[in-house]
């Protein structure tokens, strides 16, 4: 079992993957490097990421199962879950294999565990349209902390850029260490070091001055438009787990 | 903005409009135009969710809570002794600007109580929407809960700048009304409905013709129901609601529970519970109706003019239709699939597109996240064991509860339909 190492980019997996087909390897593990323990069994490679060999993959991809092929692979990687490369690496054996997308075959084994995670990852960009919230800061700009299970963010940039053209906003993942900002004209990739890794903690003295009264008025709306004869609290927290809770801040105290 | 009054006015405001069930913001084909604010041409997106579970996607407010009528099963309604208060029209363009800007919304859905006449009213909501539209760029969902009575011209003018316009039916019986709400008559309600339908097939033909013909409520129109209120039947409910998706081309009738708020002897006493479960039976058969494929002489008639709470429609149709089965899983066209108990549309999908690679047993329907526990009564797949064998619908009905009420809890409810 020959386990090939990359550095956990999208071209990094696919140059990876070129390596196996390259190298004819029947039997070997993908898997990113920070992922991976040294065993004394097996004989490791490392792949370092090339754009035109990953350039290559995706080309063939798109040309045996289709766009939507890639982008249900790219999907499942932004999931950063350690067994994915393998999946995604199976997947694409039998999809040269084949000669035509596997992707709705839902009686195999890999196509299901990748629909699932796929599922997954749409649920939680989902959620981040939904749950970012805004802070208007005292220079205009819209800010929105967040910290997604999965790292989603490049998924969400599409919808909010369509949505909101005509204002600045940045959105940023705490986890990760880096955003999306938009100036009006394009998005770019940020880091800002001063960031707190804690949602809702901009102090306000760098709010816009209005924006505890249009936090308090959310609040304000929230609870004034729940019926308390229909009360359903199990409803409620399957809609909005628990760990969503820290996005909204409705359901803040607030303590200004 | 003095903010504390507008905070006193959106607590009154907010609580007198949520009674209104309706929270979609889909179906628009609304996109941000000339790098303005907003789009709306996505699936809706629930921003947050209410204690009770109910999705919240738009500012429901009404614009006032001051009413001339007497509806006896409305909060708004003359009589009651409630605190009042009245937007301005500036107001609620701001309040929805900014929340919208802050990603708590999807948009407006702004209704009121009757001030003066049912024209007056309208005419006020809309020039909500006009401003959202032509001074702020506004290209978020926006929808009007007309007025009862409101006069054509109105009707047309407020298609222009809303996504969705609803007027709600209520009672489901001309008998309820008269009882409930002697002052209206159900012309007040089908006249403006009448008017949506018609501009709304006129812009679609129009359009074909000519490309700058003017958006005309692109989400369509929607009504609502009070289930509850008087002594309807649930076949008296569906019937209405089945004439008012032929008829008035109806993107979405709503099922509201009604919600004790009242002392008079018409209605159930304050304190009598929210026929919740009722309420799901009905979007459950609302849903078979619209995308399932059944009519509505299947599911409720003479000789089963309720629903049944203890199992879902589809099933109990299934039971009473024991002769339609088993259904051959690697045969059965779609509309068939559709029908078996515990097989959604989702897994229908599935079903087909694993079928053309190769025969499914039961290991594969499983794998799919198929509910067996209802569906393997109906079908027949590659593998001999066919369970049925010879059950009575009785037989099958008491093992499907037996496996426990929990797996069997209620799939829709009213919120499910947040992604149409
Ligand atoms: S007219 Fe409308 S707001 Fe007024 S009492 Fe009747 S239902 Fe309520």
């Amino acid at each position: 079992m020959k386990i090939v190492l990359f550095d956990h980019s999208f071209e990094g997996l696919l140059s990876a993957v070129f390596e196996v087909f390259h190298l004819k390897l029947k039997e070997a593990k993908l898997i990113g490097q920070n992922n991976h323990t040294a065993s004394f069994f097996d004989e490791e490679i490392w792949v370092s990421t090339d754009q035109e060999k990953a350039a290559r993959v995706a080309k063939g991809i798109v040309k045996v199962g289709g766009k939507s092929d890639l982008t249900w692979l790219y999907r499942c990687f932004l999931s950063e879950l350690a067994e994915v490369p393998q999946l995604i690496l199976e997947y694409i054996r039998q999809l040269m294999v084949d000669k035509h997308s596997g992707k709705n075959d839902f009686s195999r084994n890999v196509v299901i565990q990748l629909q699932k995670i796929n599922k997954m990852i749409g649920r939680e960009k989902h959620r981040m349209d939904a749950f970012v919230r805004f802070e208007k800061t005292a220079d205009g700009l819209y800010f929105a902390g967040i910290a997604p299970d999965f790292n989603v963010l490049p998924l969400n940039a599409k919808h909010f850029k369509n949505r909101y053209a005509d204002q600045h906003w940045c959105i940023y993942d705490v986890k990760r260490d880096y955003g999306l900002l938009y100036n009006l004209e394009s998005l770019r990739h940020v880091h800002l070091p001063s960031v707190n890794a804690n949602l809702h903690s901009t102090p306000s003295n760098l709010l816009a001055e209005d924006e505890v009264a249009y936090k308090k008025l959310w609040k304000n709306y929230f609870e004034s438009t729940n019926i308390q004869e229909r009360a359903n609290k199990k409803l409620h927290t399957q809609h909005v787990p628990k760990r969503y809770w820290k996005y909204l801040s409705e359901k803040y105290i607030l303590d200004y | 903005m003095n903010f504390d009054r507008i905070k006193e006015k959106l607590s009154i405001l907010a609580d007198a409009a949520k009674y209104d069930v309706s929270c979609s913001s889909s179906g628009s084909k609304r996109t941000n135009k000339k790098k303005g604010l907003g789009d709306s041409s996505g699936m809706g997106i629930c921003h947050t969710y209410t204690a009770d579970g109910r999705c919240v996607s738009l500012l429901k407010i009404l614009l006032t809570n001051h009413c001339i009528f007497d509806c006896a099963y409305c909060v708004t309604r003359k009589s009651n002794d409630i605190k009042r208060a009245a937007f301005k029209v500036q107001e609620v363009v701001d309040l929805t600007i900014n929340f919208y800007r802050r990603n708590y919304i999807e948009g407006l859905f702004l209704s009121s109580g009757i001030f003066k006449n049912a024209d007056y009213t309208m005419e006020r909501l809309i020039l909500v929407a006009k401003k959202l539209r032509l001074e702020e760029n506004f290209n978020g969902y926006i929808h009007l809960k007309s007025i009862p009575g409101a006069s054509d011209d109105l009707m047309y003018e407020a298609g222009l700048y809303a996504d969705r316009l609803s007027v709600n039916i209520e009672i489901p019986t001309q008998n309820g009304l008269k009882l409930l709400a002697p002052e209206k008559n159900r012309e007040d309600f089908l006249k403006p409905m009448k008017k949506v339908r018609n501009e709304i097939v006129k812009y679609k033909s129009e359009k074909k013709l000519i490309k700058s013909t003017p958006v005309y409520a692109p989400a369509g129109q929607s009504t609502q129901m009070i289930v509850g209120a008087t002594n309807e039947t649930d076949a008296q409910v569906m019937y209405t609601a089945a004439h008012l998706y032929k008829k008035y081309n109806m993107k979405r009738v709503y099922y509201s529970g009604y919600v004790p708020i009242s002392y008079d002897s018409r209605l159930p006493a304050i304190g009598t519970e929210v026929p919740m479960l009722r309420e799901n039976r009905l979007y459950q058969t609302d849903w078979l109706l619209r995308f399932y494929g059944f009519s509505i002489e299947e599911l409720l008639n003479q000789k089963h003019p309720n629903l049944d709470s203890d199992i879902d429609p589809k099933l109990s149709w299934a039971l009473r239709n024991l002769h339609l089965f088993p259904v051959d899983i690697n045969k059965a066209d779609k509309q068939q699939l559709a029908r078996i108990p515990g097989v959604g549309l989702k897994s229908v999908y599935k079903i087909l597109q694993a079928r053309k690679y190769r025969k499914l047993g039961w290991h594969h329907l499983k794998k799919m996240g198929i509910a067996l526990n209802r569906a393997q009564y109906f079908i027949l797949c590659d593998s001999r064991d066919f369970l049925k064998a010879d059950m009575s619908p009785q037989q099958i009905k008491s093992k499907i509860l037996a496996q426990g009420n929990s797996k069997y809890k209620p799939l829709f409810n009213s919120q499910l339909n947040l992604f149409e």
